[in-house]
């Protein structure tokens, strides 16, 4: 059966508090999820105050802060900082966001800080995500066309066939929707989850690409693509307010418009 | 090597673009995906049917309820509630199954019994509706 508790490996305690400077006005306190693979303990929640008078805006800025002041061995992804290359995605206050974009101010009272949910843990809050980078591959996400392109020129697209591709394009592969995903959670070595269907949808909805027949073949399946029960959690939680739901819908309505 | 180890040693030795492709695709899903739909569709209105009906036989005895199932229309609609409903709920037990039970084996089983007491139920329903009909 689906798993309602955390394994026994996995229970998290309590961990460390690291108080804050006596004299710190505005103090926020920040609970991590810290994992060590080598040292074979539980999870713990590591309780780190920071002021806020002496931290940048962002949830990003406060663990960076942590990681050069606090304590070095906090493992965390990280690279733009400005929302653009999904690395520092994260179960921020319950929901799954990137830390660069998440307003500290935003989050009443302890801002509480996992790795995204139900992925393995590499470390802290590294989650090892090979299995949706392998989903993505899966689906083919390039170009395909036996047409060869103009010998002088791009393949050219109308206005009308670039604006489908609004609300797709900008992707930036985050994760964060399927791993917000029950159907993921469950289902997640079959289902292909949001991200990965939104990514589908993004080459079938191309005008450019001629593989559109074989896309939906591929996706023709009860788990690959009929796992989503419109719960919508990828779409509540897409920091790029994308709507992966949508993008799932599409592919069904094309299903079912080739069928005649 | 000691037992915690071998916990921790590699099981699966494909690639991981070998367990994403998995099986592949089962080349299925619109028709029972579609075919939920539209029997929750159909149920609307026939649910609306079944509520009306049973206000309008609170306290009927046997002769007149048979009567009333002997109008083809009325045993005509009953026969549809019956078949889209348990249709419907055949298809919603089947996606719960393969949401929440991993194991090959066991779902299979589940769906079995789960097929089997809905169809037997289906039937059994389908039969007292024809009974009154043709009583």
């Amino acid at each position: 059966m689906a798993q309602f508790s955390l394994p026994q490996n996995s229970k998290v305690g309590e961990g460390q508090t690291h108080k804050a400077a006596p004299g710190a006005k505005r103090v926020k306190a920040f609970k991590v999820y810290r994992w060590n693979p080598d040292d074979g303990q539980n999870p713990v929640m590591d309780t780190f105050e920071i002021d806020l008078d002496k931290c940048g805006p962002m949830v990003l800025d406060a663990i960076i802060k942590i990681k050069n002041e606090i304590d070095s061995s906090l493992t965390f992804r990280r690279s733009c900082r400005e929302g653009i290359c999904g690395s520092c995605a994260m179960n921020i206050d319950g929901t799954n966001t990137l830390a660069c974009l998440k307003p500290i101010a935003e989050i009443e009272g302890d801002v509480r800080i996992h790795p995204l949910p139900h992925m393995p843990v590499v470390k802290d809050l590294v989650p090892d995500l090979s299995m949706p980078y392998a989903q993505l591959r899966s689906i083919e996400p390039w170009l395909q066309a036996e047409t060869p392109p103009p010998p002088d020129a791009e393949r050219l697209q109308s206005r009308e066939e670039r604006a489908e591709l609004d609300g797709l394009w900008e992707c930036i592969l985050c994760f964060c929707c399927s791993t917000a995903c029950p159907s993921y959670w469950w289902n997640g070595d079959r289902y292909l989850g949001p991200a990965v269907l939104l990514q589908a949808y993004r080459w079938i909805a191309d005008s450019r690409d001629e593989a559109t027949g074989k896309r939906l073949d591929a996706l023709e399946d009860p788990f690959k693509l009929y796992r989503c029960h419109t719960i919508m959690n990828c779409t509540q939680t897409c920091p790029k307010s994308l709507n992966p739901a949508q993008a799932i819908g599409r592919i069904r309505q094309l299903m079912l418009e080739r069928l005649g | 090597m000691n037992a915690e180890d071998k916990n921790l040693s590699i099981k699966i030795r494909r690639s991981q673009l070998g367990r994403a492709r998995g099986l592949g695709s089962a080349k299925s899903g619109i028709g029972q995906w579609w075919v939920q739909r539209m029997t929750a569709v159909a149920l609307v209105p026939l649910s609306l049917y079944f509520v009306v009906s049973v206000i309008l036989l609170l306290g009927a005895d046997q002769a007149r309820m048979a009567a009333y199932m002997a109008e083809p229309w009325n045993a005509a609609l009953f026969l549809a509630l019956i078949a889209m409903l348990f249709y419907h709920l055949a298809l919603g037990v089947q996606v719960i199954l393969e949401d929440y039970v991993p194991s090959e084996a066991t779902r299979l089983m589940l769906m079995l019994v789960a097929k089997g007491v809905i169809l037997f139920l289906a039937l059994i329903s389908a039969a007292s509706v024809l009974k009154l009909a043709f009583s």
